[in-house]
Order: structure tokens, then sequence, then C-alpha cells
């Protein structure tokens, strides 16, 4: 249970996963942001207007999916790193993941990285294709990195920098 | 130490100048008070400055911006404001009954008198009791944060953690941040008192959370060597032949805060014991108002809650503290929106203890102890 773990259950990732037909369409964000608390910028961060306006500051996100582009605004915006971009279209059999990383120093494009699930055990390799900087001090730096497509929904977290 | 007489004169004393107090100081000078603000430290912002994380919260307290960056705005903002007057190093040492708040500042005696005193002097660690647990290497969080994200210093190579509270789950991944490694997050209730969010972060670096566990003791001839703990039963007591043992140079506390309100005690405020807010509190009304007329207490001396809420209950206080002296042009509509504001942040699930710990504070015969 997430307020034992700290992990979400499959139940509650089943919530934020679009159906198959979105995601063979392109990249879209996966907020895993499952508690109610008083919390609201990936809503102001959102150029698209895909995160619904909040009626009490204490909701949890909704994502409009047929707004969002995976732009990944809202990854370096959420103060709770609960954001993450998959992209399931990338290539034939590698997905791109949009991550938020807070730790120095930042990998360089180009590099291979281990990949870490939910609970930091490394399921595999992956290459970072763009290191987005944070813009200014308050944003978190966004590393984009490609994963095996079979996991897309488990690799949130990158090491071995 | 040199002994001044005079008494100095103040519309609007404000104590502590953590996210609390700089915002009562901004609200009573923009009603046209004119405001005196002292902090014991050397700087202005209080535990601000040691949060290098991001806040939550809306927009307009800041959220999504880091606790640092925030005290930095306020700071110079209220520093360099021509009607506050800033006294730092100054530590407010008693009230008396005739109003006046003495201080001490570099080795001399102050004596303000203000018309209204806003009391926002946050709260301390609580420390945990199991054996050794003065061996040198045992911090409570707040220094961590202190040593770390204020003097750049790391407290160690291998920390254990104890409270999984928001404070405990992030000073494990400050200290990650840090290049230190977190052994593991130890907690006595059955779940994790923090954000979820937080602890999903955490528990991606890799760091276990046992929830139902607790210290059993602290192992080191000269300093901190190991860890031990052990699984809790439900009556809180630690269960035989459950024992991990952790290598470990450093064990944080974050086992929760209690208020600082000696000052409001000396004035003679109503005090009450309220666990929800972390231990004695003064009464206070929705303009943060004690039952002393003229002292107002905002931020965590008034229970311990988020650094969102203290910027709008030192908002509240300041605004309630210069309208009392009819000042204030449109401060009522001002304390109007600060007051939705603070109702909207506690309504969800997080604000429940507060909420709950008010209504005991507010309701009926609260008696003092
Ligand atoms: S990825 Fe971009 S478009 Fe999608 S929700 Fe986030 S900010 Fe909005
Ligand atoms: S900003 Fe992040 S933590 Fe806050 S509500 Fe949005 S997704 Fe949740």
């Amino acid at each position: 249970m997430l307020k034992k773990t700290g992990i979400p259950e499959e139940e509650e990732l089943k919530l934020v996963l679009p159906d198959d037909a979105r995601r063979k369409r392109g990249p879209f964000a996966v907020f895993e942001c499952f508690e109610r608390i008083p919390c609201n910028p990936c809503y102001d961060a959102c150029p698209m207007h895909a995160v619904m306006p909040f009626e009490d500051i204490n909701d949890l996100p909704r994502l409009d999916l047929d707004r969002c582009n995976g732009c990944g605004n809202c990854v370096a915006q959420c103060p709770g790193l609960a954001v993450f971009v998959v992209d399931e279209t990338y290539s034939e059999d590698e997905a791109l993941l949009k991550l938020p990383y807070e730790f120095v120093p930042l990998p360089l494009a180009g590099s291979e990285v281990d990949l870490l699930d939910r609970e930091g055990k490394k399921v595999g390799r992956g290459k970072v294709v763009r290191v987005q900087k944070a813009r200014h001090r308050t944003a978190t730096p966004v590393v984009w990195v490609t994963v095996p497509k079979h996991l897309s929904m488990v690799v949130r977290n990158i090491g071995g920098i | 130490m040199e002994r001044v007489i005079s008494v100095r004169h103040t519309d609007v004393l404000v104590i502590g100048g953590g996210p609390a107090g700089l915002n009562a100081a901004m609200a009573a000078v923009d009603c046209g008070a004119e405001v005196t603000l002292v902090d014991s430290a050397d700087r202005l912002g209080g535990q601000l400055v040691k949060q290098t994380h991001k806040f939550f919260g809306s927009k307009r307290e800041h959220a999504g911006t880091r606790g640092i960056e925030i005290a930095a705005t306020l700071a110079e903002k209220v520093g360099s404001h021509p009607r506050i007057r800033t006294m730092l190093r100054s530590e407010a040492l008693g009230y008396y009954p005739d109003g006046v708040v003495a201080l001490e500042q570099d080795e001399k005696w102050i004596k303000i008198k203000p018309k209204r005193l806003v009391v926002a002097t946050g709260a301390s660690e609580k420390f945990l009791a199991f054996p050794n647990n003065d061996l040198p290497g045992i911090y409570g969080a707040g220094a961590v944060q202190t040593l770390m994200n204020v003097y750049g210093v790391v407290p160690g190579k291998r920390v254990v953690m104890v409270g999984a509270g928001n404070i405990g789950l992030i000073v494990s991944y400050q200290l990650r941040q840090a290049g230190v490694e977190v052994a593991a997050v130890v907690e006595a209730m059955p779940q994790i008192g923090g954000y979820a969010v937080h602890a999903s972060k955490i528990r991606r670096l890799g760091i276990p959370i046992l929830v139902s566990h607790s210290v059993k003791e602290a192992i080191g001839r000269e300093q901190l060597e190991k860890v031990v703990v052990w699984k809790l039963d439900q009556n809180w007591q630690g269960i035989p032949g459950t024992e991990i043992e952790f290598e470990a140079d450093v064990l944080c506390l974050a086992v929760g805060l209690s208020p600082t309100v000696d000052l409001l005690w000396q004035a003679g405020c109503r005090m009450a014991y309220v666990p929800e807010l972390g231990g004695h509190v003064p009464w206070y009304d929705e303009n943060q108002r004690t039952s002393v007329e003229t002292i107002y207490v905002a931020g965590d001396a008034a229970g311990v809650e988020e650094a969102s809420s203290a910027m709008l209950t030192g908002r509240i206080a300041g605004l309630s503290a210069a309208m009392s002296l009819g000042l204030g042009g449109d401060g009522a509509a001002q304390l109007e929106v600060a007051r939705k504001e603070l109702a909207a942040l506690r309504a969800g699930p997080a604000g429940e203890k507060i909420r709950a710990g008010l209504a005991k504070l507010r309701g009926s015969g609260v008696v003092a102890c």
C-alpha cells in the first residue's frame, strides 16, 4: 500500500495509464500523484491546458489526454517529482521517458545509464537522449532516456552516472 | 552587560523572522503600521533557508518555488523596507506585565513597548529516548539541514533516518543529493506520515522505509557506529528477534516539532495542550489573536504545520494586528482572501490533523495545563 511502502500499487497506476489507442498515438504524461495534498503547480505549468483546473487545491490532478503532447513542462515544475512523460512511439522496440532528476552531476546526452524501477532497483541500461537543464533554479532538470518498450511503466529513475 | 533603560516604541513588534514573521511584518507595514522585526539568527528567513526542495501549496504561496528562494525574496523585501526596523542577533528574553518586551542584542539590553505583538517563534525539535542517544553522530533533522544547506557541510557518510514525516523524507532526499548514503528511514507509525510523493521520491533512490519500526539502541565507542532497529507491536513495544542492524555514523531524528511558546506563557496567554498542534499552544481566534488582546501568534508557534500555512497565518496576524490599531485601507478584504486561502490549504486529508487540533483548541472551555 502506497502509504506503507511509498510505492504506488498496480491498481493505482492503472488509473493514470492511457488506453492502448492513446499510447500508440504519441507521448503522454503519467501523473503518479495519488494522495490528496494541497498542491497544484502542475496546473500552472501546462501550456496546453491539459491539466484540468483544480476546484479544490487538494484535488488530484486530472489530465486531458487529448490535449497533452508530452512536452514535459509539468515534469520540471511538479514539486513532488511525481510526473513522468512516456513516449511509446519512439522506436520499434524502445520507449522514451522524460524523468525528473535532481542530482549532480547530470548525465551527458549520448551516455549510457542504469535504469531503475520505483524501488531504485536496476532493471536494465538505457541511453540518455537529451538533458533539459533547469531554466531557473526553481525548476527540476529533465532527463530524456530510452528504455526497452516493455519497461516504459517500470523505469522511473536513472543511476550509475 | 550594559543596561539600556530607555524604552523604544513601535506599532507592531514581530518576534521571529521565518516564513510567518516575515509575512506578518510585510502585511502590517503594507497596512501603514511601523514595524519592528527581531530574530535571534544573523539572517532572516528562519527554517526556509534550509529548504532546498520545492514548495507545495498554491502559486500565490510560492508553490513550486524552493524555500531558500522564497526566503531570499521575502527577506530582501523586509530587510530593505524603510518602515520595518529589522533587528538580527536579537533574543527576546522576556515579556513584562506592562507590555514591554526585553531583548538582548550584541550584549545590550533593549526594551521595546509595542502596541501589538506578533509571536512567530516557530518550533523546536523533539528528541527520542533510547540507549546511547547521546553518542556523537546523533543529530536532530534541523541540525542536519543547517549543516548541509546553510554551511555546506555533510554530517557523515551513512545515515539512518528516524521519522517518515515530511521532514524525515525531505532531509533523506537532501542527504542523498549531498552524496551521503541513507541506509533506511525508520518510522514508528504503521504508515508513512509525510506526503506519498516525497516517499516515492526516496524509494526510487533505493532507500527502504520501515514502518512500525523504531530504534532499539545506538552502538559505538567514541562515536556512533551502528544503529539497531526493531519492529514494534500494536502497543509500541519492540518485538525481540526482529532486530536489524545498520552500520551508520549518523542517526538523524525527525520525530516531530513542538511549538516554541515560552513568551506566550510568560505573557499570561491562555494555553492548551493539543497533541495535533504539536504540544502546548496558546488559544487564538481566527485572526490569530490570543487571549491577551494585544498579542497575536503565527506560524509553527501556533501549531506545527507546513511553511505555506505559516506564511498565511503570518499574513493574517500582521493584517489583524495593524487593523486593530485602526490602520489598513483594504485590510479587511485582504484578510478575507488570506483566510480563504488558508482554509483551502487545510481542506484536504493532509489538513485533517490541524483541523482537528484547531477544533479542540477552539472547542468549549479549553483548560490551561
Ligand atoms: S506533458 Fe506538457 S502538455 Fe502534457 S500535461 Fe505536462 S505540461 Fe501539459
Ligand atoms: S504538482 Fe505534482 S505533486 Fe502537485 S498536484 Fe501536481 S502532480 Fe501532484
